[in-house]
């Protein structure tokens, strides 16, 4: 009985039983785990990670960096199965250390929007009135302008700005920072409109009166009462987040205005390739597979989240 | 309705002046305007480089360049002859009385420069947009009406793949098939850039032609996304009960998906639409740098690269505006199209 897949069957079951009831996290990753692109998506996204983990023990960075012009645009061989580049650079191992830095601009891009969104969302929400009208209007005027036209002219002036840096043993280009900045910084809007209606409806509820009843501060309402009611939207938004910013890194970098060379990202790996687009199709085709992959498997991943999480919001 | 309209337009007020001051103060900053001076064939001598960022105004701080850029300089003294004193009349209108600057680069009228381009993208994008609006509808219409048969999990494994495509990995790879690989099998093969062969010179053939590939690399991946839509909404649809009632009426199942079902299911693509459609005016960046697609979004990178300020203010202001007006629009005609939404 207890095995069934019928979710009515396992909670009557679970109702007969004397096992505590299932906690909302448990009920969500039972519905996460019962999608199955999800899990595959899941699991491939851990293949990912592996790749671009276990890489790095096998090549160095230095070895990913180092160019040997007389080895140049060799197609994949046994020495260098994905090819080298233009200045006889092993693509293989800049695929494995331009996914760390892809990945990380991802994540971390996501937590700039994320902070920003989620601040901007619950401000305006909250206390509705003049801050509301500023910041609504701020995040339309955002929204009115096209992204890439505002990420082109952010990267362009912020470009030298910030200097190179180390971080846990391995010089970072500044770059890393400007594009997690500005990709972060170019995609809290739909965040924050979310954020806010969760607010506007979850303030008018009978719990939210009973806290201000018993003196709890507007702080403590918003961060204790209400932010935590909107935390499956913002889940689900944040991971579908990554994965475009992932593309969004690509499309600057293609672009010429990403992270500098040699510090690779599968986008500015992209960068110049269509020089060589029949002489040497391992440079875009290596690239670009790993960030559709990448792209491909946080997507199954976010959808899979959306219906465990918050069925009621599948757009339409 | 006219007093919401009315209402509509003015709070556009205050947002296009937002957008105009942020995107002012990202564009006047980013850069060194006069390092591309004139194509930035030869770098400037000093003392030429001093009168003319007095000539052009670069000198003074950024909100008094911004009020030139909004109101001109026609009404106050201006240093044109660049020996540092103000002592000329200024000749600029400014942006609300419609003129927007000449470039720094090209010494062309801004608005000119977008005029030139304008045709060149709206071709591109709004036949991008029409093979989307035909093929998504038709794909997520049988997907939905055969939900859960091979061709509806078919469509779902492309439509994720689509979503999650990169763009230079599409373009790049529809090229490499397409162009090079049909040349060296001996097939007809398409071009891979540009809007004509030099050789042949530019007529409507020769353009219909270059405009295949850059066309299937916008719109499949919008296709992905949008037939999952229309599955989505048209599912929800046909689930209802007066959909039921037309069947059970006698009427024919064609006639209700078409008639009753995909009126209603294809409203939310209105709206999608109607806000998409003035971000068309931007072009495809990405996509036209691949294919040597003379567009806005190249005319935009191009000028990006060069700090021509005067220019991507334009370029965005105009699209900012347009897309504020389609946003009215698209609201207005929404509630002729649904006469159950209201907004007085």
């Amino acid at each position: 009985m207890a095995t069934t897949n019928d979710p009515l069957d396992a909670r009557a079951a679970d109702a007969l039983s004397d096992r505590p009831p299932l906690t909302p996290g448990q009920m969500a990753w039972r519905r996460f785990r019962r999608h199955r692109m999800a899990m595959f998506g899941l699991g491939l996204l851990i293949l990912l990670l592996l790749y671009v983990l276990v890489g790095s023990l096998i090549f160095t960075e230095k070895y990913a960096n180092y160019n040997d012009i007389a080895i140049k645009l060799r197609p994949p061989s046994a020495a260098h199965p994905f090819g080298t580049d233009a200045v006889g650079r092993d693509v293989l191992a800049r695929t494995i250390y331009g996914g760390q830095i892809s990945l990380m601009i991802g994540l971390a891009a996501v937590a700039v929007a994320l902070v920003v969104g989620t601040t901007v969302g619950a401000l305006s929400g909250y206390y509705g009135k003049w801050v509301d009208s500023i910041l609504m209007r701020i995040t339309e005027a955002m929204l009115c302008i096209p992204q890439l036209f505002l990420l082109i002219v952010a990267a362009k002036f912020l470009s030298d700005k910030i200097r190179n840096f180390e971080l846990l043993g391995r010089q970072m280009s500044g770059g890393v920072i400007i594009i997690i900045l500005i990709v972060g910084l170019d995609s809290w809007m739909v965040l924050a409109r979310i954020v806010r209606s969760q607010f506007l409806s979850l303030k008018q509820r009978d719990f939210i009166l009973a806290a201000r009843c018993i003196g709890a501060s507007n702080r403590a309402i918003i961060v204790r009462h209400i932010l935590p009611n909107t935390l499956a939207p913002i889940i689900v938004n944040a991971t579908l987040g990554v994965a475009a910013a992932i593309l969004t890194e690509a499309y600057i970098s293609f672009l010429g205005l990403g992270v500098r060379q040699p510090t690779a990202t599968w986008g500015n790996m992209l960068e110049d390739t269509n020089k060589f687009l029949d002489t040497a199709p391992w440079l875009w085709f290596f690239p670009g597979l790993m960030i559709l992959l990448t792209v491909l498997a946080i997507n199954f991943v976010g959808d899979g989240l959306r219906d465990a999480l918050d069925p009621r919001s599948r757009p339409v | 309705m006219g007093l919401y309209i009315a209402r509509r337009l003015l709070q556009a007020i205050p947002l296009l002046f937002i957008i105009s001051v942020i995107v002012f103060i990202l564009t006047s900053e980013m850069g060194d305007p006069l390092a591309a001076f004139g194509g930035g064939r030869r770098s400037l001598r000093s003392e030429d480089r001093e009168r003319l960022t007095r000539q052009l105004g670069l000198d003074k701080p950024v909100w008094f360049q911004y009020i030139v850029w909004v109101a001109g300089n026609d009404w106050m003294k201006v240093d044109l002859d660049g020996d540092g004193v103000a002592d000329s009349a200024g000749t600029r209108k400014g942006v609300l009385r419609g003129d927007f600057g000449t470039s720094f680069t090209t010494r062309q009228p801004v608005l000119e420069m977008i005029k030139e381009r304008l045709p060149n993208t709206l071709l591109l994008m709004l036949t991008s947009e029409i093979v989307i609006v035909v093929f998504s509808l038709a794909i997520g219409l049988t997907s939905a009406l055969k939900q859960y048969s091979a061709f509806d999990h078919a469509v779902t494994a492309f439509s994720f793949i689509g979503y999650s495509m990169p763009i230079p990995l599409l373009a790049l790879g529809l090229i490499y098939v397409f162009s090079v690989y049909f040349r060296r099998w001996g097939l007809p093969y398409l071009p891979t850039g540009g809007m004509f062969e030099p050789s042949a010179g530019p007529s409507w053939q020769q353009t219909a032609w270059h405009m295949v590939l850059p066309v299937t690399a916008i719109s499949l991946i919008t296709i992905a996304a949008y037939s999952r839509y229309i599955r989505a909404t048209m599912l929800e649809v046909i689930s209802q009960d007066y959909i039921r009632t037309a069947h059970a009426k006698g009427l024919t199942g064609r006639y209700v998906v078409t008639v009753h079902a995909l009126k209603n299911a294809a409203l939310p693509l209105v709206t999608l639409i109607g806000l998409e459609l003035p971000f068309l005016l931007a072009g495809a960046v990405v996509t036209e740098s691949i294919f040597a697609w003379p567009g806005m979004g190249r005319l935009f990178y191009d000028h990006t690269t060069r700090s021509d300020f005067p220019v991507l203010m334009g370029i965005i202001m105009i699209i900012a505006v347009t897309v504020v007006v389609f946003q009215i629009i698209t609201d207005v005609v929404y509630t002729f199209l649904d006469p159950r939404i209201r907004y007085d």
